[in-house]
């Protein structure tokens, strides 16, 4: 595991990029710690100044300082995202798995529904969600909705990992020597597809930080809970843009990019480390 | 051909199923909510002002059926598929009496011409562009397009969208931000109102395609980089075959089948930007309506463009995949 990061460190440059970015991502988050007053306080500054010694990114109308509140927001940001990862992890390794190996008819179910996932725009039915249930919407609520929705395409892409694994011969003696379905689905294959699950989570967490964003920023999520589609939501609010208090929209935007582009160039690396042609390639040992 | 019978029979199937559980998935949301939503909703209208006593309720009596609280929990699911199936949402609560169909028929052709021409382009732009960039490694251009496209592709519309806004709106005004056409041109066929249309749609048009072009361009990228050391590739190169014509015949039409696929897996998404694109950008499609609709509360037309939106995103990519055996000639044999 050591080697492998040094390894994407020293030979890929987007991966080195994309760690920066979530460095800085994560070092913010966790600054929300020191933060000098509660989060939701308002008028704890003076409201609308522009970013200055005393206050590095200014002051939102709401008299709160961007930084303090950009860093909680990224944390609950992340933590969302990382909450929404990790539950819809659950469903798509378990069905990606399990149908890629047994095949046969439960594979044609299984991504019968899978395939519905897929093609099923999930936004407006996450509207009609925050419609119905109003103000019981909170956001570990919403990352539980999304989580189940969300876990289609990367339980396709593990199926097509699972089924060539289970031509593999190390399969045919685990199945001889008397182990179960489950045992030879989580001993055998889970750790073969772990790299592509770490990558497919980035790629998950950026999917729904989007979705969360743009949720919050439309006012459709539980807006109290300080995340930086709330902040931009409520700097929409206030109209900065047009009231000239630039700096409470572009630094939130500017830190969710950051976040983007990170998770995304980390992933991306990840998955060309995996596929051995192209990590010869970059390492100079390879030709194309 | 009687493969290519059996293949469109299999599409179907996987049609009705995706309308299916959709719109399951929809009556499932509207029902395991703890609130009233009739009462809620005619409060939510009344409350305006003064509506006739009538009106409310033949208000009350289709909310009702389409929330399905009538009958018993059988007759309730059939009623509310019976809506569906007629397309009929009952009257808009929030433009109260127009039928929340005329609403959908007035905003869709925005969003299908919207979607329609977005999607065209920048899947046209991203996999040529990533046809050459796979193709032709050392390119300097292409390269540095290629990192433009890393850093924009994961990047959630909404963002885009707000900071063309803030760029076109406030620094550098030359472009139209808001609506589908100017105010005070008459909508007809006249060249004035179709000028207006393309004007205002330049910055909806161009967030969506700053996203989509990347995707497509990364993909086609990658694809093509791992056609080109196919040993029948090597081939066609030690024969003499001409560039062109290997990247053109040899390489982009193999890498071209599994990008049409990803069209067809990647509407879904390209409609909840779409959504999200016209709320910033004011233009009067189906995701102004659907988020104004949340707005006001107004529960027939919320649920009339969720399901138009499965019911037709699904339908697109029924057409994709039946077009699919055109481009792909080894699915006629298979099916």
């Amino acid at each position: 595991m050591k080697r492998i990061v040094l390894d994407l460190l020293k030979y890929n440059s987007e991966f080195r990029l994309g760690v920066f970015l979530i460095s800085i991502v994560v070092v913010m988050a966790g600054l929300s710690f020191f933060s000098p007053y509660p989060p939701n306080d308002v008028y704890v500054v003076a409201p609308d100044v522009p970013p200055s010694f005393a206050n590095w990114l200014g002051t939102t109308s709401r008299g709160q300082d961007v930084f303090w509140q950009l860093t909680i927001a990224i944390r609950n940001t992340l933590g969302f995202g990382l909450l929404v990862a990790l539950l819809s992890r659950v469903i798509s390794i378990t069905i990606g798995l399990l149908s890629g190996y047994l095949g046969g008819w439960v594979d044609r179910l299984l991504m019968a529904v899978n395939d519905t996932f897929i093609v099923i725009p999930l936004f407006p039915i996450l509207i009609l969600f925050y419609f119905v249930l109003r103000d019981s919407m909170s956001t570990v609520l919403l990352a539980v909705i999304m989580s189940s929705l969300g876990w289609a395409y990367d339980s396709r892409l593990i199926r097509s990992v699972a089924m060539s694994l289970k031509t593999r011969e190390f399969t045919g003696t685990s199945v001889f020597s008397g182990m179960t379905t489950f045992e030879i689905i989580s001993r055998e294959h889970l750790p073969y597809v772990l790299p592509i699950i770490f990558s497919t989570t980035l790629n998950n967490m950026n999917w729904s930080i989007g979705l969360e964003v743009t949720l919050a920023v439309l006012g459709f999520m539980d807006i109290n809970t300080p995340t930086i589609g709330g902040m931009i939501y409520w700097a929409n609010q206030h109209t900065a843009i047009v009231a000239g208090v630039w700096w409470w929209i572009i630094f939130p935007v500017l830190l969710v990019v950051a976040t983007f582009v990170g998770l995304y160039l980390i992933a991306v690396s990840i998955n060309e480390y995996i596929d051995p042609r192209s990590r010869l390639a970059r390492m100079g040992g390879g030709h194309s | 051909m009687h493969a290519y019978i059996q293949f469109v029979i299999k599409r179907l199937w996987q049609f009705v199923l995706v309308v299916f559980i959709g719109i399951n998935i929809a009556y499932l949301i509207t029902h395991a909510t703890p609130i009233d939503p009739v009462e809620q909703s005619i409060s939510a209208v009344t409350s305006f002002g003064n509506t006739a006593p009538e009106a409310i309720a033949e208000m009350r009596k289709s909310l009702q059926e389409l929330y399905g609280l009538k009958g018993d929990w059988l007759e309730q699911y059939i009623s509310f598929w019976r809506r569906i199936l007629r397309a009929d949402f009952g009257p808009s609560l929030s433009a109260f009496p127009t039928p929340v169909t005329d609403l959908i028929a007035r905003a869709l052709p925005w969003t299908f011409g919207l979607l329609f021409f977005t999607t065209l382009v920048s899947w046209g732009i991203g996999n040529g562009l990533g046809a050459l960039a796979g193709y032709y490694r050392d390119s300097r251009k292409l390269k540095a397009f290629g990192i433009l496209a890393m850093g924009l592709h994961p990047v959630p519309y909404y963002i885009v969208a707000l900071l063309l806004m803030i760029v076109f709106g406030f620094v550098w005004p030359i472009l139209p931000i808001t609506g589908g056409s100017a105010m005070d041109v008459r909508q007809g066929w006249n060249w004035q109102f179709i000028e207006s249309v393309l004007l205002h749609s330049v910055l909806p048009a161009m967030s969506l395609i700053m996203i989509g072009v990347g995707s497509w361009f990364l993909g086609m990228r990658s694809l093509v980089s791992n056609i080109i050391t196919e040993d029948y590739v090597i081939y066609a190169e030690i024969g003499g075959v001409a560039q062109n014509r290997i990247l053109r015949s040899y390489i982009v039409r193999n890498a071209l089948a599994p990008q049409v696929t990803g069209l067809a897996m990647s509407l879904g998404g390209v409609f909840n930007g779409a959504v999200i694109t016209e709320k910033i950008f004011g233009y009067p499609g189906l995701g102004t309506l659907l988020v104004d609709g949340v707005y006001a509360g107004d529960y027939g037309l919320v649920l009339g463009v969720t399901s138009i939106a499965i019911i037709g995103v699904s339908f697109s990519v029924l057409v994709i995949d039946l077009i699919y055996p055109l481009i792909d000639p080894r699915v006629q044999v298979q099916a």
